[in-house]
């Protein structure tokens, strides 16, 4: 048992009815996340980790099993704002600005006007960004526009904080400095992270939990609990214990494609 | 004989002119950009003039544009009133009316899916047929003042807008609808802080297609009966009368107000969709 | 497949029909009122509904009654007969056609010019766009009148009219569509040292082919009302506007609608048709179904 239970899932299934016949995209998926964890979800594509992602969000309706967030189903988790999301892509409303974007869930979450700026104010400081508040999405590069998203996130203050591939359409060295800023961002919050990836290096680097998973059907093949200290700095990544978790992940994934090669 | 000789003359300058403009070192400049259609056009005219006097060319057939500006400047109370007639009175109220109407269903539309379906091919549909055809019907219903006008106005840009507008509404990406959803938002703010926004290209595509619908379905209105005024009215009983200059004059205030009337929504559109793609340079 | 699509459309129809038959009985009854009071007679009020549907000058037939007007003048009548629909309609339809190929002929070949010289496009395209804008179609009746002074008359004045409304809508497509490779593709030709040519051939015309067939259907469209209006002017006596004009003169709504129909049947066909064409063709040059 975990202390200070945030996200738990047990047996969790899900199934999609497509034309080609159902796709089983989760099965039999039990994990249980702690308070203030950093857990990363990698795998290969089809493997589940976006699917148990958006369940965890109540974006996808689990087809078996039980799921609860802050103790709630994650339906009722979302309707009371329990966590911020982070997509893909950006994704900002190019008729907004910068600010205006952060401020679109406090606007829908009914927030004063005043507490909307004072809010606005500190996490575009959060995560490096001031100065641009009054720009447009257009104007700004790739990695700035991906900082504003999860500023956007971290703006109502949320316990848990869920990350789909944010950094994976950016390049390697954007990606890195996204990745330390991502880091201070953590241990300044003490957030709850849930974090997909599908870079070993990325996801042994920020997690204190690695969940690995595979494909057909969707599933955990192992949970790694890094012995990594919460400080990190950029060349941990050449230490020996960083390498070795490096190896433990690659072989979980290799494992888990040896039964459809 | 000589008129002739001087407008081929004035073809071959003004194409060598537009030629070394359009392809030398300023060829980008806004100013090039616009003085090349300028010269173009005023070429045109010139040539137009030039052939007609120059082969004597009946009047009843084709007058020289100098007669025309002439008929223009002379007849403006009477052009004038024929635009308030059909322009501001039958196009820009049916334009108004079956604007707010077809947004209002596309609403609706939008919001019940099995509507969507059955409405958009039927609406697409419509949207090709000759839909000026309905104007002998309507003349007959509202009568021949600038009510039934506007009704065929509100027929023939309804279709356009509707498809549009719930084409428009659809266009946004799952993400986007399910970064709304973690905030819980309601149908109303999905719609007012995201859908609306993200149709907007889509509708303006919608109003300036409808602006020339408008004139056209206003104008032709007029020839299945109307008052003694209307630009219609004008065009239809001054080609019995073979006033042709006066039919001109008139033909030039149908491309002033069309050229307006898009040109205002375009102007709309730059403001209101500063973001879009199109709109940025 | 028919729940998720031809059911919605089913329904919406029907729902039309139903409106339809409903607007009748407001619009039509005072006709009825009219008669009786004249005639001094009662009516129940089933009666009195089933009037407002069989009138023989109803402000709003009832849809039976233009099916049946549709019917009794198109498969009923012989087609040389001045009452058939058929007959008339063909004189609309070639008239549309023959526009539409003279316009979208110049539209692809002054399209074709412009993308190759930079001064013709400079000159002409601005105006090109810009007649978009305006109702052209007001042209129509000084076109009929002045032809008619010169000798000309029947079908060319309204093919002309045809052919300068599809014109633009071609140009303005066309245009787009040769100028739709993008710099990669463009880059690639030249790096084989393809001349202008070879690049129109292989590249840009195939490119613009999707582009075209939406244009066309525009274009076949406004064609069709081109021809209508270029009916209007002259009281001619032939063609599915003379019907038109001619209903509306007399008072016969019937007469009025089942016109309509006959070119809104058209319409759709001719865009059916482009957009069989359409498919056909893409299929062809590859296009996955």
């Amino acid at each position: 048992m975990v202390s200070n239970l945030i996200i738990s899932a047990q047996n969790l299934d899900l199934t999609f009815q497509t034309n080609d016949g159902p796709v089983h995209a989760l099965k039999d998926v039990s994990l249980e996340i702690g308070k203030g964890e950093f857990v990363s979800f990698i795998g290969p594509s089809g493997c589940g980790k976006t699917t148990f992602l958006r369940c965890i969000a109540g974006l996808e309706q689990p087809t078996g099993g039980q799921i609860s967030v802050n103790g709630m189903t994650p339906d009722e988790a979302r309707k009371a704002r329990a966590y911020g999301y982070v997509f893909q892509a950006a994704g900002l409303y190019p008729w907004r600005t910068i600010g205006g974007n952060i401020k679109l869930p406090l606007e829908v979450m009914g927030f004063s006007k005043a507490e909307q700026a004072e809010r606005v104010a500190r996490v575009m400081d959060l995560v490096d960004l001031s100065g641009f508040q009054k720009k447009f999405p257009w104007q700004l590069s790739g990695g700035m526009q991906q900082r504003a998203s999860i500023a956007r996130a971290l703006a109502f203050d949320a316990d848990i904080l869920l990350m789909d591939e944010p950094f994976g359409a950016l390049d390697e060295i954007v990606r890195d400095h996204l990745n330390e800023q991502l880091l201070a961002l953590w241990a300044r919050t003490e957030k709850t992270i849930g974090f997909v990836t599908h870079s070993i290096p990325e996801a042994v680097y920020l997690s204190t939990k690695i969940v690995v998973m595979s494909p057909r059907p969707g599933r955990i093949t192992d949970v790694i609990d890094s012995p990594l200290p919460r400080e990190r700095p950029l060349d941990i990544r050449d230490s020996k214990e960083f390498i070795e978790i490096a190896h433990r992940v690659r072989d979980g994934l290799r494992a888990g494609h040896q039964d459809d090669v | 004989m000589i008129y002739v000789v001087g407008a081929l003359i004035l073809w071959g300058l003004g194409w060598m002119l537009n030629a070394r403009l359009a392809n030398g070192p300023r060829a980008n400049t806004r100013a090039v950009q616009i003085a090349v259609p300028v010269i173009f056009g005023a070429t045109i005219l010139l040539i137009w003039e030039l052939i007609v006097r120059g082969l004597s060319v009946p009047l009843v057939i084709l007058p020289p544009p100098s007669m025309i500006a002439t008929t223009f400047a002379n007849s403006l109370p009477i052009l004038w009133a024929d635009f308030v007639q059909t322009f501001v009175k039958g196009a820009l109220s049916g334009f108004v009316i079956g604007g707010v109407a077809a947004f209002l269903l596309a609403i609706v539309v939008d919001r019940y899916d099995f509507l969507r379906r059955g409405l958009l091919p039927v609406g697409n549909f419509m949207a090709a047929l000759p839909i000026v055809g309905t104007a002998p019907i309507l003349v007959m219903w509202f009568g021949f003042d600038w009510q039934s006008k506007a009704a065929v106005v509100v027929v023939m840009v309804f279709f356009p807008i509707l498809v549009n507008t719930v084409a428009g509404l659809r266009d946004t990406s799952d993400m986007q609808r399910d970064l709304m959803r973690t905030y819980g938002a309601s149908y109303g703010q999905t719609l007012f802080k995201l859908r609306l926004p993200a149709a907007m290209p889509f509708i303006f595509n919608g109003l300036k297609i409808a602006t020339t619908l408008a004139l056209v379905g206003a104008i032709v209105a007029e020839f299945f009966g109307s008052p003694t005024r209307g630009m219609g009215f004008r065009i239809s009983t001054s080609v019995g009368q073979l006033a042709l200059d006066m039919v001109w004059a008139e033909i030039v205030v149908a491309a002033l107000a069309g050229s307006f009337f898009y040109g205002a929504i375009a102007l709309c559109e730059k403001g209101v969709t500063f973001w879009h793609p199109s709109q940025r340079s | 497949m028919f729940k998720r699509s031809v059911l919605p459309v089913l329904t919406v129809l029907g729902v039309i029909m139903a409106l339809w038959y409903a607007a009748c009985i407001p619009m039509n009854s005072a006709w009825t009122i009219q008669q009786l009071e004249r005639s001094g007679e009662t009516m129940t009020v089933s009666e009195h509904i089933a009037d407002t549907w069989a009138q023989e000058r109803p402000r709003l037939p009832a849809p039976h009654q233009v099916a049946a007007e549709l019917w009794d003048t198109t498969v009923m009548k012989k087609i040389t007969s001045k009452k058939s629909l058929i007959y008339h309609g063909w004189i609309t339809l070639s008239a549309t056609l023959l526009g539409f190929g003279i316009g979208t002929t110049l539209g692809v070949l002054l399209a074709v010019g412009i993308v190759h010289s930079r001064a013709m496009d400079m000159s002409v395209m601005p105006w090109a766009i810009v007649s978009q804008t305006i109702p052209i179609i007001a042209i129509a009746p000084m076109i009929i009148v002045v032809l008619y002074s010169i000798g000309v008359q029947g079908m060319l004045p309204k093919a002309i009219i045809s052919a300068y409304l599809s014109f633009f809508p071609v140009v303005v497509g066309m245009v787009k569509g040769l100028r739709s490779p993008d710099a990669m593709q463009l880059d690639l030709l030249r790096t084989y040292s393809a001349n202008k040519s070879q690049s129109f051939w292989k590249l840009r015309l195939p490119a613009s082919v999707p582009y075209l067939f939406a244009s066309l259907k525009i274009g076949v469209a406004a064609s069709l009302v081109g021809a209508i209006v270029g009916e209007l002017p002259t009281g001619a006596v032939r063609g599915l506007g003379a019907r038109l004009l001619a209903g509306s003169y007399y008072g016969q709504t019937i007469q009025i609608w089942s016109a309509l129909f006959a070119a809104a049947i058209l319409a759709a066909g001719l865009v059916a048709l482009i957009g069989l064409l359409e498919r056909v063709t893409l299929r062809r040059m590859g296009e996955r179904p």
